[in-house]
């Protein structure tokens, strides 16, 4: 590299890349420009060094550009002395892709690596300041799928985005900073980037929700989903909008998803309701406990145990909140049930609590009257003994 | 009745002639109090008595379920407020009654040291008494970090982190005290060590002087009191007048500790974590904030020394002073006011209470 006379002279004329970075990955492992584009760095003559005879290949079309980058990134020779376990099949997966398919028929528009990863200023993908870092992924996919003009021709919505920003995920990933928290690629691959199918939408939500998918797909309403082809997952919840769920999201009332397809006097309209009302009984409970044991706090009092039973019927209530993808009350109740006799058995334990507050206050008012009367018991001892 | 007040005399008989205590009971019996519009302060010193007895006694009973353990020092103490049997009392007293000692024993040395009762021939009795005092902000240092919730934690790594900008003796004694380079369970367990057995025996034998003092030279008399003629002087014999007086108080003062350890429990906060920053707040206990506050507003530089080291200094130098108020007790005309020792005194409280309270604000 001390020697690269690439580097010296675009330099010296400060002729760069645009984007060009001094720590790029490729140049922190040694390679320099000759190492991707050819030619001989040795010489300082501009018309050797850049010579097709030194092998020289200029700057790729985008259409070469996965093949460009292929040569040494789909070798598993070169790449396993730089990481022994890095993947070699992201040129092969690429073209399994939307963009790959696209950039194949001749579509001069789509993403190939250099859209998303750069050219000249490439980090690898956890440094934070990279294109490709887990919070920077929906920001770079929005440079082309948030311009409605550029998307105009595919018919395709610009507002992923948008709706991702509000989502659950979302806020997870870009207000909270929760790097475990899903971007784009999660649900939609990097390399093989493809909008999930009817079939494959549960799985892709399931991939973190695993009991929500299990329950669901063996439900009777992951049957019927499958007969009449619908999107698990996204008829109930959206796409990219996934809004915290609440329980209200289930039930009979106007901002019940159940009742879409629902109607009063149907089945499902019974067990939405049904299983409503199981979810309604534990909130209820853990609530009032909740309410009791911020009581208990405020007087400062013991809240171990109360927090420990609490935990466990918030525990139940998650659990059963997620056998709601059964849509079988006789699943849901024997779990609701269970966070009821927690939450409730902390009620009794906040109760008491309470009232040994009020106990040792009282017991403090015996004591302070019995300690009073002594005082005054002995203040007229002293002064009968002084008058005397 | 009379059974038994014939039993009361042969016990007394039978003690009396194996530890002959009558003369003991014939000096308390012919051991007076002067009476005057300053008795009020002669109480002060029993007040502090009472609440060390208080200390000791929930100290014990505290010892018996607290384990001086990095890993189980926090949920001991958790354990004992939450599940002992009056655990939550004891421990709460033990907190307020140490803060109310340390209160009654400022009180106790600034009136003796405004009443001049200092003065010869009681040097030795003030000088036991600063040391006791130096004593009890012990206790309250190494008593602070036992729970080892967050903020004792961070709190003893700043005091002794002070104590490090010391020159040349600074970081021995750091590691000292620390047990090791940083504070740890190691710390916890010589803070704990030295809580419950170096400073009870020093403060015991000390205390057992100072008393001693007290009673072989009875109680100091004021100036204007000294010169009136002795049957002009209002007196009270100290047992049984003077004992019941100062129970009298005691009681009211347990009717205050318990009225606080059961209406503001004293709070046991997060368990300490020295991987986790330092919180916000980190403050030391209320009396070594004058302190803190003065060493916070020293710069970090004063000429060729540092500030730190300076402010050190400066409170050793005062402390020694302070200590030794009877070999340079400035007298002067009566007549002649303020009385330049009033002076020094009414600064002292000045700037203690100014500087405490600076402290909290900041």
């Amino acid at each position: 590299m001390a020697n690269d006379q690439c580097l010296a002279c675009h330099v010296e004329e400060e002729y760069l890349p645009e984007g060009y970075l001094e720590n790029d990955i490729h140049t922190q492992a040694g390679l320099s420009c000759a190492g991707c584009h050819g030619g001989d760095p040795t010489s300082d003559d501009a018309d050797i060094a850049m010579s097709p005879a030194a092998g020289f290949v200029g700057v790729p079309s985008r259409q070469e550009v996965p093949q460009f980058c292929g040569k040494c990134h789909s070798d598993i020779g070169i790449m396993r002395q730089y990481q022994p376990r890095i993947a070699t099949d992201q040129v092969a997966q690429y073209y399994t892709s939307v963009h790959g398919q696209r950039l194949q028929e001749g579509d001069q528009k789509v993403a190939e690596c250099v859209s998303c990863h750069t050219a000249h200023g490439i980090l690898r993908a956890k440094d934070a300041r990279s294109t490709v870092y887990p919070l920077n992924v929906p920001g770079t996919c929005q440079r082309c799928h948030g311009d409605a003009d550029y998307m105009k021709e595919y018919g395709i919505p610009s507002n992923q985005y948008d709706d991702y920003a509000k989502s659950v995920h979302g806020q997870a990933l870009l207000e909270n900073q929760d790097t475990g928290a899903p971007a784009c690629n999660d649900c939609h691959g990097n390399h093989g980037a493809v909008p999930p199918g009817v079939a494959s939408v549960g799985q892709v939500c399931g991939h973190c929700h695993v009991n929500n998918m299990q329950y669901f797909i063996a439900s009777r309403m992951g049957e019927a989903f499958a007969e009449e082809e619908l999107h698990g997952c996204e008829e109930c919840h959206g796409n990219h909008r996934v809004e915290k769920t609440n329980d209200d999201m289930i039930g009979t009332s106007d901002k019940s998803v159940c009742v879409d397809c629902h109607a009063e006097g149907d089945p499902g309209y019974e067990v939405a309701k049904t299983i409503r009302a199981q979810l309604a009984k534990l909130t209820q409970s853990y609530d009032k406990a909740i309410a009791r044991q911020s009581e208990v706090q405020r007087i400062g009092m013991d809240d171990v145990d109360i927090g420990y039973l609490l935990r466990e019927a918030h525990q139940s209530l998650i659990q059963a909140r997620t056998l709601v993808h059964t849509f079988d009350p006789e699943k849901v109740a024997p779990k609701t049930e269970e966070g009821v006799v927690k939450a409730d058995e902390a009620l009794v334990a906040a109760v008491a609590q309470i009232k040994e507050h009020k106990v040792r206050r009282r017991g403090l008012g015996m004591a302070t009257l019995f300690i009073t009367m002594l005082v005054v018991a002995l203040f007229f001892k002293v002064r009968q003994m002084e008058t005397r | 009745m009379g059974r038994r007040r014939n039993m009361a005399k042969r016990t007394y008989s039978w003690l009396d002639e194996r530890f002959h205590i009558s003369p003991l009971i014939e000096f308390m019996r012919h051991k007076y109090v002067p009476v005057h519009r300053h008795t009020v302060w002669y109480y002060m010193g029993g007040v502090a008595l009472f609440l060390f007895i208080v200390q000791v006694v929930t100290g014990i009973l505290l010892v018996l379920y607290y384990q001086p353990d990095e890993e189980s020092a926090f949920e001991s103490v958790r354990f004992i407020t939450t599940k002992v049997s009056f655990g939550w009392l004891i421990r709460s007293v033990h907190s307020w009654s140490a803060n109310l000692m340390v209160f009654f024993v400022f009180v106790h040395m600034f009136s003796t040291f405004f009443t001049r009762a200092f003065r010869k021939p009681r040097e030795l009795t003030w000088m036991s008494g600063f040391v006791l005092m130096a004593l009890a902000l012990g206790f309250g240092f190494t008593g602070y970090l036992l729970p080892w919730n967050e903020l004792a934690f961070f709190a003893t790594k700043v005091g002794t982190d002070i104590t490090g900008a010391l020159p040349f003796i600074g970081e021995p004694v750091k590691i000292l005290l620390r047990g090791g380079p940083d504070v740890t369970g190691a710390t916890l367990s010589r803070f704990y060590a030295i809580h419950i057995a170096l400073l009870p025996a020093i403060f015991a034998a000390i205390l057992f002087l100072h008393l001693l003092f007290v009673q072989r030279q009875g109680m100091h008399e004021p100036d204007y009191l000294q010169r009136l003629p002795k049957e002009k002087k209002k007196l009270i014999p100290f047992f049984p007048n003077f004992l019941l007086r100062d129970t009298l108080l005691w009681l009211m003062v347990l009717n205050i500790v318990l009225f606080l350890a059961v209406f503001f429990p004293w709070e046991l906060g997060e368990k300490a974590d020295p991987f986790a920053p330092a919180p916000e707040g980190i403050a030391p206990e209320w009396y070594f904030m004058f302190m803190f506050q003065t060493l916070k507003l020293i710069p970090g530089h004063v000429l060729f020394v540092e500030g730190e080291v300076l402010g050190i200094l400066f409170f050793t130098l005062v402390g020694i002073a302070w200590m030794f108020v009877p070999l340079w007790d400035l007298k002067q005309r009566p007549e002649r006011r303020p009385r330049p020792m009033t002076v020094i005194g009414v600064a002292g409280i000045v700037y203690i209470i100014i500087f405490t309270i600076w402290g909290y604000m900041a």
